[in-house]
């Protein structure tokens, strides 16, 4: 009887750890590079945070909760940013109201109607729209869109004078620049995006169950209302809100349609303000407690698109899982 | 004594007739309606930009200077310094940003698998690709113009803070997209995983890589916000990334639409219709490296 005392392969005579630990010292430090370009990414959102914050901290400690307030007066060395953030969100909602509804229709014309072959050519086209530049759609808007506008504006303000809740949304403009002007060149610019998450969504439906609804006798519209929404209306959620998280931080083009004028008002015709195109346009001549207040805006944005997005993405997530998981 | 048949059931396989029909047809009327109306203002823009552009390209326009003041009429002077800075700028933020970002992206696909610093940090690039351009502007403003002055070098460190994340996801995807029995094969063969990497997984993966750089780069060039703090206004052409003001095509256009001058319409038309130039050919040569090179893609 003899003992065959087994070795061990994976640790070889002469080592005392297995071979799947011994790595030679450039492949360690390779890993380690690659994860500090990772972590680079970590360091630019904190550095982010707190320079700025640094930068807008005499605007936060002077002003309080005075920030929050309807009273911006630089020469009065007054800053009460409410009116930006009221623009903010009336575009951005404005924007997503208007693209939902076409960038649904794209994702399921893609993704239920065309054949294949066809669907290439029309992602390339919606992606068109990503790719013309921003300072482009605000040129066009400034020059050529808003002033065809303003004659419809005008129309429309006719129209709906006097009626109880039309007439104060949608008075007589001052000028084809306004927040409705914004909230259209908005949509156009987020369509892509929205369109091409609530594709790859859509496209996490399981064929079974689009064939079973078929097999039933259903026509397309029942399938997609029976089949295709219930799975993935958790993640056009997601895909609305990163669009509307997009829109609130897009800048040259609101800068040049918007009007420039900080108001609160509920007429969308009207000229208005959002954060984004407040800092473009006046951090120029801004020093002193202005520029921090303008970096305190940029803060404030920082802060809201984050938060957005956290939840967006965290929503996207958790559906792409589920349903890989289901 | 005759058997009774039944007749078996005929199933109606035709399609569905009435309201379901008209409901099931409007809808799919609705959704081709929804990509109209985004060819619409596309065709718009772009039939717009060529038509009022065209007439100002010419040789002394894209590369003659110094770049005119708003008031002055059409024809004078050129562009020639912003179309430079353009490229200047957008190149060393490529420099800079795509090896950064591939590496990034091999960490998160070759080494972070599924644990949970790996996942943290493809959650973070997400999220860093919603941060509003603007905020890229004033984060370089503070912590480069403040103590080094305005150059064009600080509008390409904002443009790179930008390109990061988008590279990182492309690369990403793409990396994920290479079959493990390539790698496996490597490993038999007693290869170190940098190794392998670098000598298997990345020639793999490089056509989509560059497809997605390429996207990436177009996005950074057209862009206005994050260099309107960072590289100053120049007049005349500045070679020097690294020191002095800088121009841009995009503050070019920025800065001619709002004036009432015909001059300035007509130079911000001209200067669109060369950025939408740029960024074209970038996608277009995207799409043609993808087609040709990326053995995969999506």
């Amino acid at each position: 009887m003899s003992t065959v005392t087994r070795v061990d392969p994976a640790s070889p005579a002469g080592s005392t750890r297995p071979l799947s630990q011994r790595r030679p010292l450039g492949d360690r430090t390779f890993q380690i590079v690659a994860l500090g370009c990772g972590l680079l990414v970590l360091v630019i959102l904190v550095l982010i945070a707190v320079t700025t914050s640094q930068q807008a901290s005499s605007w936060f400690s002077n002003e309080g909760l005075k920030i929050f307030t309807n009273n911006w007066n630089p020469g009065a060395n007054q800053f009460g940013v409410l009116a930006f953030i009221y623009g903010t969100a009336i575009t951005a909602i404005i924007a997503v109201i208007l693209s939902v509804p076409v960038s649904l229709g794209i994702a399921l014309l893609l993704t239920e109607v065309v054949p294949y072959r066809w669907s290439r050519p029309i992602v390339y086209v919606v992606d068109l729209l990503a790719v013309v530049p921003s300072v482009v759609w605000g040129l066009w808007g400034i020059l050529v869109f808003a002033p065809w506008l303003q004659k419809i504006y005008t129309d429309i303000a006719g129209g709906v004078d006097g009626v109880p809740v039309l007439g104060p949304l949608f008075g007589q403009p001052v000028s084809g620049a306004s927040f409705f002007t914004a909230g259209i060149i908005l949509a156009f610019m987020i369509t892509p995006i929205v369109t091409s998450l609530s594709r790859e969504v859509i496209a996490t439906v399981p064929a079974i169950d689009k064939e079973g609804a078929y097999a039933l006798g259903a026509t397309r519209w029942e399938m997609i209302r029976g089949a295709v929404w219930p799975h993935s209306q958790a993640g056009v959620v997601g895909a609305v809100l990163l669009g509307l998280g997009r829109a609130m931080g897009e800048t040259i083009a609101v800068a040049l349609v918007i009007g420039s004028s900080p108001e609160i008002t509920s007429h969308l015709f009207a000229p208005g303000y959002n954060l984004p195109a407040g800092i473009a346009n006046l951090f120029g001549e801004a020093s002193g407690e202005f520029r921090a207040a303008l970096m305190g805006m940029g803060v404030l944005l920082f802060i809201i698109t984050i938060i957005i997005n956290v939840t967006a993405r965290g929503i996207v997530q958790r559906n792409a899982r589920r349903k890989r998981g289901a | 004594m005759a058997g009774v048949t039944t007749e078996p059931q005929q199933v109606d396989l035709r399609e569905p007739a009435g309201w379901r029909r008209t409901k099931n047809r409007l809808a799919t009327w609705l959704m081709v309606l929804s990509f109209v109306l985004v060819i619409v203002p596309l065709g718009f823009v772009l039939v717009t930009v060529i038509a009022k552009g065209a007439s100002s390209i010419n040789w002394s326009f894209l590369t003659g200077g110094p770049i005119p003041a708003v008031v002055a009429p059409a024809g004078v002077g050129g562009l020639g310094p912003a179309v430079l800075g353009t490229i200047e700028i957008t190149a060393v933020a490529t420099i800079m940003a795509v090896p950064l970002g591939v590496l990034a992206a091999i960490y998160l696909s070759e080494y972070g698998g599924r644990n949970w610093l790996a996942a943290f940090i493809g959650f973070l690039a997400d999220v860093m690709t919603g941060v509003p351009s603007i905020i890229m502007g004033l984060f370089i403003f503070t912590i480069w113009v403040l103590h080094f002055g305005l150059s064009g070098f600080a509008g390409s460190l904002a443009l790179g803070c930008l390109m990061l994340p988008i590279v990182i996801r492309s690369s990403y995807e793409i990396l994920r997209l290479v079959p493990n029995s390539l790698r496996e094969g490597s490993y038999a063969l007693g290869a170190t995983k940098s190794r392998v990497t670098m000598t298997v997984v990345l020639p793999a993966a490089i056509g989509g890589i560059v497809s997605g750089v390429l996207l990436a780069v177009a996005r950074a060039a057209g862009e206005t916000a994050p260099l309107l703090f960072c590289i100053g206004a120049a007049e005349t052409a500045n070679a020097n990334v690294f020191s002095g003001a800088n121009t841009a095509l995009p503050l070019q256009i920025f800065s001619n639409a709002n004036q009432p001058y015909v001059g300035a319409a007509e130079r911000g038309w001209g200067a669109a219709l060369t950025l939408i130039a740029i960024c074209f050919i970038l996608m277009i040569a995207a799409r043609l490296v993808t087609a040709r090179f990326a053995r995969y893609s999506h």
